[in-house]
């Protein structure tokens, strides 16, 4: 296919100067958020009319207790809205949703994944999307938020079993963060040609006498959160592909910047909170590194590509065109956005299979709202214990020992999401009735059911649509691969936060292996590659590569 | 490592295939229980004769000879050990004690409790019947029964059968050599022994089980590494089990033992194959150097010792003051002031004297350096009243040029300059000036004076200090460079400490110290967050030795400074404890760096066997065939021999220790990233690449 490498250097090089120049201000602002002392006015008074006491710094396994109890609640109250659609207000005359859907949607949407396993035109009124789905996009975001600053605050504090107030760092992550972000980024939207109005579907009968449907709703308010928090559920089916969505080439690029703003602001949150920047442009740079590898790599399977698959291609916004598809299925596979203006499904087989590579790094680079700067620190434990070794050391990570306990942790950390991901694919192909989900025939199919449970597993989102999940088999096996690949991997860090809170702070000295610098950087890269991609690699064979690689 | 040893080691290495051995390294179980599926598949495949039968059962052989060989590398690394336990064992012989019994009270008298052999019964008991607090009788000619301290007299002793060192010491009661060993030999005389270790329990015992590594504990690293090494293992077992459902939706369903192969080949064999060697080697090392820990914990914590104490005298300087420059006054000669020096100190036989005349010898002109001591000459002692030594050389003799007596006269400058003052001599304003010098700087001065025909003369100033041992500043830096900080504990003053603190390079200094102030120093160090390693002998280094993170006591010290420390330098050189957090570092690179190398190698065996795999079903995935491996086969049987071969490779390495060296962090990391990382990756290509060459040629293997 046709790239025009001008237009997608072009668009890159304008990523990179916004997200250069923002990324201190923001991290900064971000760090503030988690480490100030003062409320605000209107947060004194949430904390007083929930109960919550907002000085109360808890232990780990009740900032645990807090982050799951809400987690549950939340999903709760979003099951059952959707099964009382009926009857609430706001439903644009859509009817119950079905069980098994409203199940998988109230997961998906806690667990920040945003699977759709519905035609949101015809299963959602705004109703639930705005009330329910969208606030859930800013929660699941700032519970992400709420992690990684504990995990952080573990690392900064010594001799203490408390990482802080998870109602708190929920609240401050919502109300400081995402919702001035997202009111921005709305009316940005708004002014590229994104709708906002309260109008439902529309028939209109143009001047030749055919009829046109034309959907109408409250698009830009919900598509500025959908970017901003890594969700990714779009209000139309066709996600940011629909033109109401993402209209121009240049709400495109603003959608990707939207996807890509805080998870690689985070970085320099991190460096700022642990009191050494360059903690923190060494992680930027290894995250920068892989999209950048990746972005390149997308590219060019999509321009190298010359077969003649009925279904590739088939899927790509004409409007658009292959620089701002390559650009936007890597930012949307690097993080757990799960958004496409392209169709994964219809993507070469290479780049499909590239796609999924991105999840299965674990959506470090730079990941998930949260979510991706927690991976790769967790993933830099494992690089520090390896590193430490190699120096002659007990491994320490910012003067906290990595001791047996905390490499039990980190272990079982990096067991969860390939284990879900390889499981569940292989309960799925084994199951005729459950293989039956994926129309495909070949790779393909096997790409297509690969990638579901990669997408859930690792709360991504996006998915080659051929599959049909709506069904109670799969709906069940990716509603268990979201929430066991939300939270375990949030329990085990908060443990280890817990059990690196409670160490004492050993000072740095010159034989003490450096967590910043371009040599950890490479290790921390190798590492990542090696411990998570490479457990894949039969898998991609079977698919991508099987279907891509033609003698 | 060789043959010989290799083939000694081979009966051990088969017993460890039990099951119950395996269980603990997840790793190499993994392989055993693949083993085992896999010789049912190839027995099951013989009978059927299958085509793959070949095929499977030399795979089979080979996954077999990755356990075996796994084996043999922690049973060389034990056998290591053997040896050297047998001939402390042979020490131990059993050894029949003379026990004292009970006090005699002689009729009419009131000597009991005093000293007086003759006053107490004694009993014949088998060494191994003897226990803590009883007291036993050595003299010439006995094996010591156990541990214990000389509670009355003094005795040689042969310590060869734990040192290796042949010269006998001495062990008295009282003091800081009061300790001896059970299985060492009195040379003379008598002593009287109270024993501070049961049977069983003894040194030597202790020394017995840690070089056969009996008593090997897992140290906390070690544990840490092998959770981390067991989750990858489980992660690839995850991987390869799922793989035969997915092959299957692909109808390309591989044969139980190419999945076998898989797995085995994926999961870190490498490192899991010699984690105990290294452990075992690590320890091993340490006894090289005669230095026994009490467990691989400590030797694991050396690595980690971010701040040395040391003692200065004995470890950062000679034990006495040196003489190192003559000072001569204004219109002597040099050569005057050096051979009157010398003079002065011919009959001075303390350290002191004899490095004046050393030095002086080595300063002087061959041919002026005749004097010697002869009968004629008066030979004045030092005394404390007088507080100076010297000669008295009469008329005639060849050093005397002068027509009267001469006296020549060394000692501390205020009784030297009133000697000279007493008979019209005076002390020159510029040695004044250099005596006050000396003194600032932490060094003692000595006058040098001479009176003959009543004109006495001061000739110059010998300055004496404490020697820095050579060498110890480059260590220093090389320790600063490793980012451990030395603290110098001295007995000294201010002034001469930080004077000797300056010229050994230590980065702190504490003077004036007493055993509780290193104690103090130990628990603020450790209040701060560092590990703090000392050297220690006396009963009253015992509090700080046990505080210190790594303790090592010297083996001419007492019980209760061995009993704290957790390790115990059998040659008693202090210095050692540089080298003892060289080793404990070296036995963590050794395991991160093989680590990294097993981790690494998996890139290249993907590439091996997933085109091996799937290529029937799917020719496009040929194209990972970088290598060009002749046939499906062929790549697996070649990247599981790579595999297994690899092991016996590296066990010389895993014995051995990867190359330490005292450079900073980034430096080291560096430089082993590059050579395991990448050499990790590498490697395996062409290794597999070549192996594959070989195999090809059986037939059926290589189509």
């Amino acid at each position: 296919m046709e790239l025009n490498i001008l237009s997608l250097a072009t668009q890159l090089a304008i990523l990179i100067v916004v997200l250069a120049a923002l990324h201190q201000p923001l991290g900064h602002y971000l760090a503030i958020t988690f480490t100030s002392h003062r409320h605000l006015a209107v947060e004194r008074g949430l904390y007083r009319l929930s109960g919550i006491d907002r000085q109360a710094d808890q232990h780990w396994k009740v900032y645990l207790r807090s982050l799951l109890a809400f987690s549950v609640v939340s999903i709760l109250v979003l099951f059952l809205a959707q099964l009382l659609q009926g009857v609430l207000p706001f439903n644009e005359g859509l009817d119950t949703v079905d069980p098994w859907v409203a199940m998988n949607t109230a997961v998906s949407f806690v667990t920040n994944t945003n699977w759709q396993t519905y035609a949101p035109e015809t299963t959602l009124g705004f109703g639930i999307q705005m009330m329910l789905l969208a606030v859930q996009n800013f929660l699941s975001a700032a519970v992400g938020l709420a992690v990684v600053a504990a995990l952080i605050r573990g690392l900064v504090r010594a001799q203490t079993n408390n990482l802080g107030n998870f109602w708190v760092d929920l609240t401050r992550g919502t109300l400081r963060v995402l919702l001035p972000m997202a009111i921005v980024g709305a009316v940005v939207l708004v002014v590229t040609g994104v709708i906002q109005n309260w109008g439902g579907t529309g028939i209109h009968t143009l001047a030749t006498g055919a009829q046109q449907t034309v959907p109408g709703g409250p698009v830009a308010s919900q598509e500025a959160i959908k970017l901003l928090g890594t969700n990714g559920g779009g209000y139309f089916n066709a996600n940011s592909a629909h033109p109401f969505e993402n209209p121009t080439a240049f709400s495109s690029l603003f959608e990707v910047f939207l996807i890509l703003v805080i998870p690689f602001s985070l970085p320099a949150m991190y460096g700022r909170m642990v009191g050494d920047k360059r903690q923190g442009y060494t992680v930027l740079t290894v995250m920068v590194a892989f999209w950048l590898i990746s972005t390149s790599l997308m590219a060019w399977a999509i321009a190298a590509f010359s077969g003649s698959g009925t279904s590739v291609g088939e899927g790509f916004e004409q409007r658009l065109g292959v620089a701002p598809s390559a650009l936007f299925a890597t930012a949307t596979t690097l993080t757990s956005t799960g958004a496409v203006n392209v169709a994964h499904d219809s993507l070469p087989p290479l780049a499909g299979g590239l796609a999924m590579l991105n999840m299965m790094l674990g959506e470090i680079a730079p990941g998930g709202v949260g979510s991706g700067l927690y991976g790769m620190l967790v993933l830099a434990v494992v690089a520090v214990f390896i590193g430490g070794l190699m120096v002659g050391r007990t491994p320490e990570f910012l003067g906290k020992k990595i001791g047996a306990p905390q490499m039990k942790l980190v272990a079982l950390y990096i067991l969860v999401t390939p284990t879900l991901v390889l499981l569940g694919t292989a309960i799925t192909v084994a199951t005729p009735a459950l293989a039956a989900a994926a129309p495909a025939e070949g790779p393909h199919g096997f790409s297509e059911i690969l990638y579901a449970f990669t997408s859930t597993a690792n709360n991504n989102g996006s998915a080659f649509g051929g599959i049909t999940s709506s069904g109670p088999g799969m709906a069940t096996l990716l509603a268990l691969a979201m929430l066991l690949g939300r939270f375990l991997p949030i329990a085990l860090v908060l443990a280890l936060a817990g059990s690196l809170a409670k160490q004492r702070k050993i000072p740095a000295t010159t034989g003490t292996l450096a967590t910043h610098g371009p040599l950890f950087a490479v290790l921390l890269g190798g590492i990542s590659l090696i411990l998570t991609a490479l457990t894949y690699f039969p898998a991609l064979a079977l698919g991508p590569a099987a279907e891509g690689l033609l003698k | 490592m060789n043959l010989n040893k290799t083939l000694a080691a081979l009966p051990l290495a088969f017993r460890k295939l039990s099951p119950r051995q395996m269980v603990h390294s997840p790793v190499m179980f993994t392989v055993l229980v693949g083993s085992i599926v896999c010789t049912a598949v190839s027995i099951q495949q013989i009978a059927t004769s299958s085509a793959t039968a070949v095929f499977s059962l030399i795979v089979t052989v080979w996954l077999w000879l990755t356990v075996l060989f796994g084996n043999l590398s922690e049973a060389i690394a034990e056998g290591r050990g053997k040896a050297q336990a047998d001939s402390l064992r042979a020490a131990r012989t059993s050894v029949m004690a003379r026990r004292r019994t009970r006090t005699l009270v002689p009729a009419g008298g009131s000597g009991a409790g005093r000293d007086g052999n003759e006053e107490h019964e004694e009993e014949l008991v088998p060494g191994t019947d003897l226990r803590v607090g009883d007291v036993v009788i050595c003299e010439a000619g006995d094996l010591i029964p156990s541990d214990g301290d000389v509670i009355e007299g003094l005795a040689s002793v042969d310590e060869s059968a734990i040192t290796g060192e042949s010269a006998p010491v001495i062990r008295e009661s009282g003091g800081d050599r009061s300790s001896v060993t059970g299985g060492t030999m009195v040379l003379s005389d008598r002593i009287t022994i109270r024993i501070t270790a049961a049977s069983g329990k003894t040194f030597l015992d202790r020394m017995i089980s840690l070089v056969e590594g009996a008593t090997r504990q897992r140290t906390p690293n070690e544990i840490a590494l092998n959770v981390l090494l067991a989750s990858l293992t489980i992660v690839f077992v995850v991987a390869v089990m799922t793989l035969a459902p997915m092959a299957n939706f692909a109808n390309a369903l591989p044969t139980p033992v190419v999945l076998v192969a898989l797995l085995v080949c994926l999961i870190p064999t490498t490192i899991g194959a010699l984690v105990p060697a290294i452990g075992i080697a690590g320890m091993d090392r340490l006894i090289q150097r005669n230095v026994l820990a009490t467990s691989g914990r400590a030797v694991e914590t050396a690595g980690d010792i971010t701040t040395l104490l040391l003692d200065k005298t004995g470890t950062i300087t000679y034990g006495n003051r040196r003489a190192v420059a003559f000072v001569p006054a204004d219109g002597v000669d040099q050569q005057v002031l050096v051979e009157t020096a010398r003079l002065s100190s011919l009959a001075d036989e303390t350290p002191e004297g004899r490095s004046i005349v050393a030095l002086a010898e080595a300063d002087a002109a061959p041919q002026d350096a005749t004097a010697a001591l002869t009968p004629d000459i008066e030979v004045i002692e030092f005394s404390a009243v007088t507080r100076m030594s010297g000669l008295n050389l009469p008329v005639g003799h060849p050093a005397n040029p002068t027509p009267a007596v001469l006296e020549v006269r060394k000692g501390a400058a205020s009784a030297v300059e009133h000697y000279a003052k007493e008979r019209g001599g005076f002390l020159p304003q510029e040695l004044e000036e250099a005596v006050l010098k000396i003194s600032g700087t932490g060094g003692t001065p000595l006058l040098v004076a001479t009176y003959s025909g009543g004109r006495a003369q001061v000739l110059g100033v010998i300055h004496l200090a404490d020697v820095v041992k050579p060498g110890m500043k480059e260590r220093f830096a090389e320790l600063r460079a490793m980012g451990i900080k030395t603290i110098m504990i001295t007995g000294d003053n201010k002034i001469t400490a930080a004077a000797i603190a300056a010229e050994a390079g230590v980065d702190d200094f504490v003077a004036e110290a007493t055993p509780e102030d290193k104690l103090a120093v130990i628990k603020a160090e450790q209040e701060a967050g560092r590990l703090v390693a000392m050297t220690g002998d006396g009963t009253n280094d015992a509090p700080a030795l046990a505080a210190a993170d790594v303790g090592v006591a010297m083996n001419s010290g007492t019980s209760a400074a061995k009993e704290a420390a957790n390790m115990v330098d059998l040659d008693s050189d202090p210095t050692k404890l540089i080298d003892i957090v060289g080793i404990g570092k070296q036995l963590l690179i050794t395991r991160g760096s093989l680590t990294t190398f097993s981790v690494a190698n998996d890139v290249a065996k993907y590439f091996a066997i997933v085109p091996a795999l799937f290529a029937a079903t799917f020719p496009g995935l040929g194209l990972l065939n970088i290598m060009g491996l002749s046939s499906p086969e062929s790549a697996i049987l070649s990247a599981v021999i790579f595999n297994a071969l690899v092991i016996v490779a590296l066990v010389p390495l895993a014995l051995r220790g990867v190359k330490y060296r005292a450079v900073s962090a980034a430096k080291t990391l560096s430089r082993n990233l590059l050579i395991f990382g990448l050499g990790g990756v590498i490697a395996p290509f062409i290794g597999i690449k070549l192996i594959d060459l070989l195999v090809s040629l059986i037939p059926t293997i290589g189509h």
